[in-house]
Protein backbone atom coordinates (compact mmCIF):
# COMPACT_ATOMS: atom_id res chain seq x y z
CA UNK A 1 0.00 0.00 0.00
CA UNK A 2 2.47 2.69 1.05
CA UNK A 3 4.43 2.31 -2.95
CA UNK A 4 0.53 3.99 -3.91
CA UNK A 5 1.37 6.99 -2.09
CA UNK A 6 4.61 9.70 -3.71
CA UNK A 7 5.87 12.77 -2.32
CA UNK A 8 7.19 15.13 -4.96
CA UNK A 9 8.65 18.47 -3.59
CA UNK A 10 4.68 19.77 -2.38
CA UNK A 11 2.67 17.17 -4.04
CA UNK A 12 1.59 14.24 -2.76
CA UNK A 13 0.58 11.29 -5.54
CA UNK A 14 -1.43 8.79 -5.01
CA UNK A 15 -1.70 6.20 -7.64
CA UNK A 16 -5.37 4.65 -7.89
CA UNK A 17 -5.04 0.51 -8.12
CA UNK A 18 -7.23 -0.60 -10.86
CA UNK A 19 -10.54 -0.49 -8.86
CA UNK A 20 -11.39 2.49 -6.43
CA UNK A 21 -13.80 1.39 -3.86
CA UNK A 22 -14.95 1.40 0.20
CA UNK A 23 -12.13 -1.13 0.31
CA UNK A 24 -9.59 0.53 -0.81
CA UNK A 25 -10.83 4.25 0.17
CA UNK A 26 -10.52 2.96 3.84
CA UNK A 27 -7.03 1.68 3.59
CA UNK A 28 -5.10 4.68 1.52
CA UNK A 29 -7.13 7.44 3.45
CA UNK A 30 -5.21 7.59 6.82
CA UNK A 31 -2.19 7.25 4.53
CA UNK A 32 -2.85 10.33 2.59
CA UNK A 33 -4.49 12.33 5.87
CA UNK A 34 -1.11 11.84 7.79
CA UNK A 35 0.61 13.47 4.89
CA UNK A 36 -2.04 16.42 3.98
CA UNK A 37 -2.20 17.15 8.22
CA UNK A 38 2.29 17.85 8.22
CA UNK A 39 0.81 21.36 6.32
CA UNK A 40 3.34 20.87 3.22
CA UNK A 41 1.13 19.18 0.75
CA UNK A 42 -0.02 22.15 -2.01
CA UNK A 43 -1.28 19.75 -4.70
CA UNK A 44 -2.38 15.84 -4.70
CA UNK A 45 -2.54 14.60 -7.54
CA UNK A 46 -4.66 11.05 -7.99
CA UNK A 47 -3.34 9.12 -10.54
CA UNK A 48 -5.98 6.32 -12.14
CA UNK A 49 -3.53 5.58 -15.13
CA UNK A 50 -5.01 1.94 -13.93
CA UNK A 51 -8.43 2.29 -12.72
CA UNK A 52 -11.07 0.85 -14.50
CA UNK A 53 -13.80 1.03 -11.57
CA UNK A 54 -14.78 3.75 -9.28
CA UNK A 55 -17.98 4.09 -7.29
CA UNK A 56 -19.21 6.61 -4.81
CA UNK A 57 -16.56 5.32 -1.97
CA UNK A 58 -13.75 6.89 -4.46
CA UNK A 59 -16.11 10.28 -4.73
CA UNK A 60 -16.01 10.62 -1.13
CA UNK A 61 -12.24 9.76 -0.77
CA UNK A 62 -11.78 12.48 -3.57
CA UNK A 63 -13.88 15.18 -1.85
CA UNK A 64 -12.78 14.59 1.54
CA UNK A 65 -8.90 15.29 0.76
CA UNK A 66 -10.48 18.31 -1.62
CA UNK A 67 -11.72 19.68 1.63
CA UNK A 68 -8.99 18.88 3.90
CA UNK A 69 -6.73 20.70 1.25
CA UNK A 70 -9.03 23.85 0.83
CA UNK A 71 -8.31 25.20 4.42
CA UNK A 72 -4.73 25.81 3.12
CA UNK A 73 -6.08 26.73 -0.67
CA UNK A 74 -4.24 23.50 -1.77
CA UNK A 75 -5.52 22.33 -5.25
CA UNK A 76 -6.78 18.45 -6.22
CA UNK A 77 -6.30 16.90 -9.65
CA UNK A 78 -7.43 13.52 -11.10
CA UNK A 79 -4.95 12.92 -14.13
CA UNK A 80 -5.28 9.99 -16.60
CA UNK A 81 -8.72 9.36 -16.09
CA UNK A 82 -10.53 6.97 -17.96
CA UNK A 83 -14.41 7.26 -19.79
CA UNK A 84 -15.80 5.38 -17.31
CA UNK A 85 -14.31 6.91 -14.77
CA UNK A 86 -15.21 10.87 -15.74
CA UNK A 87 -18.47 9.46 -16.58
CA UNK A 88 -18.67 8.54 -12.37
CA UNK A 89 -17.02 12.19 -12.05
CA UNK A 90 -19.43 13.94 -13.88
CA UNK A 91 -22.48 12.50 -12.43
CA UNK A 92 -21.56 13.09 -9.17
CA UNK A 93 -20.81 16.78 -9.52
CA UNK A 94 -16.96 16.41 -8.32
CA UNK A 95 -15.75 17.54 -11.76
CA UNK A 96 -16.98 20.96 -10.20
CA UNK A 97 -14.38 20.65 -7.79
CA UNK A 98 -10.89 19.52 -8.87
CA UNK A 99 -8.88 19.20 -12.13
CA UNK A 100 -9.77 16.38 -14.06
CA UNK A 101 -7.69 15.85 -17.24
CA UNK A 102 -8.00 13.25 -20.10
CA UNK A 103 -4.26 14.25 -21.39
CA UNK A 104 -1.88 10.85 -22.07
CA UNK A 105 0.76 13.29 -20.94
CA UNK A 106 0.34 15.40 -17.86
CA UNK A 107 2.99 17.82 -16.88
CA UNK A 108 3.89 17.39 -12.98
CA UNK A 109 4.49 21.19 -12.70
CA UNK A 110 2.33 22.73 -10.13
CA UNK A 111 -0.12 25.01 -12.17
CA UNK B 1 -35.27 -23.45 -22.38
CA UNK B 2 -35.97 -20.16 -21.36
CA UNK B 3 -32.28 -18.79 -20.02
CA UNK B 4 -33.78 -18.67 -16.95
CA UNK B 5 -31.23 -18.76 -13.86
CA UNK B 6 -30.93 -18.25 -10.29
CA UNK B 7 -27.59 -17.70 -8.50
CA UNK B 8 -27.50 -17.42 -4.35
CA UNK B 9 -23.88 -15.50 -2.55
CA UNK B 10 -23.97 -15.06 1.35
CA UNK B 11 -20.84 -12.88 2.17
CA UNK B 12 -19.47 -11.32 5.52
CA UNK B 13 -19.82 -7.57 5.76
CA UNK B 14 -16.04 -7.21 5.37
CA UNK B 15 -15.32 -4.29 2.59
CA UNK B 16 -12.61 -7.23 0.90
CA UNK B 17 -15.91 -8.79 -0.20
CA UNK B 18 -16.75 -5.94 -2.15
CA UNK B 19 -15.10 -6.93 -5.23
CA UNK B 20 -16.05 -10.48 -4.93
CA UNK B 21 -19.29 -9.58 -4.62
CA UNK B 22 -19.48 -7.26 -7.93
CA UNK B 23 -17.16 -9.97 -9.93
CA UNK B 24 -19.46 -12.54 -9.26
CA UNK B 25 -22.66 -10.57 -9.85
CA UNK B 26 -20.91 -9.31 -13.44
CA UNK B 27 -19.75 -13.01 -14.08
CA UNK B 28 -23.53 -14.02 -13.34
CA UNK B 29 -24.12 -11.40 -15.71
CA UNK B 30 -22.30 -12.19 -18.49
CA UNK B 31 -24.94 -15.48 -19.61
CA UNK B 32 -26.70 -12.15 -20.75
CA UNK B 33 -24.15 -11.05 -23.48
CA UNK B 34 -24.06 -7.53 -22.29
CA UNK B 35 -21.88 -5.06 -23.65
CA UNK B 36 -19.11 -3.37 -21.22
CA UNK B 37 -20.75 -0.80 -20.39
CA UNK B 38 -23.68 -2.43 -18.87
CA UNK B 39 -21.12 -5.16 -16.91
CA UNK B 40 -19.62 -1.94 -15.66
CA UNK B 41 -23.21 0.04 -14.51
CA UNK B 42 -24.00 -3.14 -12.18
CA UNK B 43 -20.30 -3.33 -10.98
CA UNK B 44 -21.04 0.01 -9.62
CA UNK B 45 -24.93 -0.23 -8.67
CA UNK B 46 -23.85 -4.02 -6.61
CA UNK B 47 -20.74 -1.88 -4.98
CA UNK B 48 -23.22 0.81 -3.97
CA UNK B 49 -25.65 -1.68 -2.27
CA UNK B 50 -22.73 -3.82 -0.64
CA UNK B 51 -20.87 -0.91 0.68
CA UNK B 52 -24.48 0.36 2.40
CA UNK B 53 -24.64 -2.78 4.11
CA UNK B 54 -20.87 -2.64 5.66
CA UNK B 55 -21.21 0.85 6.51
CA UNK B 56 -24.68 1.80 7.20
CA UNK B 57 -26.84 -1.78 8.06
CA UNK B 58 -24.16 -3.53 10.19
CA UNK B 59 -22.31 -0.40 11.45
CA UNK B 60 -18.81 -2.19 10.48
CA UNK B 61 -19.98 -5.74 12.99
CA UNK B 62 -19.16 -8.36 10.91
CA UNK B 63 -22.57 -10.27 9.69
CA UNK B 64 -24.02 -11.83 6.36
CA UNK B 65 -24.98 -9.91 3.60
CA UNK B 66 -27.20 -12.02 1.12
CA UNK B 67 -26.72 -11.37 -2.48
CA UNK B 68 -29.92 -12.96 -5.14
CA UNK B 69 -29.42 -12.69 -8.53
CA UNK B 70 -32.02 -13.97 -10.87
CA UNK B 71 -32.31 -14.10 -14.63
CA UNK B 72 -35.33 -14.10 -16.60
CA UNK B 73 -35.09 -13.93 -20.41
CA UNK B 74 -33.01 -10.33 -21.13
CA UNK B 75 -34.15 -8.91 -17.55
CA UNK B 76 -31.74 -9.13 -14.64
CA UNK B 77 -32.93 -8.74 -11.14
CA UNK B 78 -30.14 -8.24 -8.18
CA UNK B 79 -31.27 -8.60 -4.67
CA UNK B 80 -29.21 -7.39 -1.77
CA UNK B 81 -29.77 -8.09 1.86
CA UNK B 82 -28.78 -7.47 4.81
CA UNK B 83 -30.28 -8.39 8.79
CA UNK B 84 -28.75 -4.55 10.26
CA UNK B 85 -30.15 -1.40 11.49
CA UNK B 86 -32.43 -0.70 9.02
CA UNK B 87 -33.44 2.75 7.43
CA UNK B 88 -35.30 5.18 9.00
CA UNK B 89 -36.58 7.11 6.54
CA UNK B 90 -36.22 5.62 2.84
CA UNK B 91 -36.96 8.63 0.72
CA UNK B 92 -34.27 10.59 2.52
CA UNK B 93 -31.79 7.85 2.44
CA UNK B 94 -32.32 7.68 -1.19
CA UNK B 95 -31.96 11.86 -1.72
CA UNK B 96 -28.75 12.65 -3.72
CA UNK B 97 -25.71 13.76 -1.59
CA UNK B 98 -27.47 12.85 1.86
CA UNK B 99 -26.05 11.20 3.70
CA UNK B 100 -25.61 10.21 7.54
CA UNK B 101 -22.13 9.78 8.26
CA UNK B 102 -20.40 13.22 6.14
CA UNK B 103 -17.29 12.58 8.76
CA UNK B 104 -16.52 9.05 7.46
CA UNK B 105 -16.05 10.58 3.71
CA UNK B 106 -19.45 8.97 2.53
CA UNK B 107 -20.77 10.89 -0.85
CA UNK B 108 -24.08 10.42 -0.58
CA UNK B 109 -24.07 9.53 -3.88
CA UNK B 110 -24.62 5.91 -3.58
CA UNK B 111 -28.65 5.34 -4.26
CA UNK B 112 -28.33 7.96 -6.84
CA UNK B 113 -25.53 5.81 -8.39
CA UNK B 114 -27.92 2.57 -8.21
CA UNK B 115 -30.76 4.42 -9.61
CA UNK B 116 -28.37 5.84 -12.39
CA UNK B 117 -27.09 2.63 -13.83
CA UNK B 118 -30.10 0.33 -12.82
CA UNK B 119 -33.43 0.50 -14.82
CA UNK B 120 -35.09 0.01 -11.46
CA UNK B 121 -34.31 0.16 -7.85
CA UNK B 122 -36.47 -0.89 -4.82
CA UNK B 123 -35.69 -0.39 -1.21
CA UNK B 124 -37.59 -1.95 1.55
CA UNK B 125 -36.60 -1.35 4.76
CA UNK B 126 -37.22 -2.18 8.49
CA UNK B 127 -35.96 -0.60 11.65
CA UNK B 128 -34.05 -3.13 13.47
CA UNK B 129 -34.71 -5.80 10.97
CA UNK B 130 -32.68 -4.65 7.95
CA UNK B 131 -32.97 -3.92 4.36
CA UNK B 132 -33.47 -5.27 1.06
CA UNK B 133 -32.55 -3.49 -2.12
CA UNK B 134 -33.94 -4.68 -5.80
CA UNK B 135 -32.28 -3.79 -8.73
CA UNK B 136 -33.55 -4.58 -12.29
CA UNK B 137 -32.00 -3.92 -15.37
CA UNK B 138 -33.16 -5.06 -19.00
CA UNK B 139 -29.73 -6.43 -20.63
CA UNK B 140 -29.07 -5.77 -24.51
CA UNK B 141 -31.72 -3.34 -24.97
CA UNK B 142 -29.48 -1.16 -27.19
CA UNK B 143 -29.37 -4.38 -29.99
CA UNK B 144 -33.11 -4.07 -30.43
CA UNK B 145 -32.46 -0.80 -32.51
CA UNK B 146 -30.16 -3.23 -34.94
CA UNK B 147 -32.54 -6.49 -35.37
Amino acid sequence: MEDRIKKRGNQLIVYVPKELDHHFAEQITPQVDRELEKGLIKQLVFDFSETSFMDSSGIGMVMGRKRILSYSKGTVVAIHVNDRVLKIMQLSGIYKHIEISQEPVWNYRMR
Amino acid sequence: MNGDNKMVLKVESRSCNEGLARIAVAAFTTQLNPTLEEVADIKTAVSEAITNCIVHAYQRETDMITIECRRHQRELTVLVQDKGKGIEDVEQAMQPLFTTKPEQDRSGMGFAFMEAFMDEVLVESKLGEGTTVTMKKTIGRQKDVFE
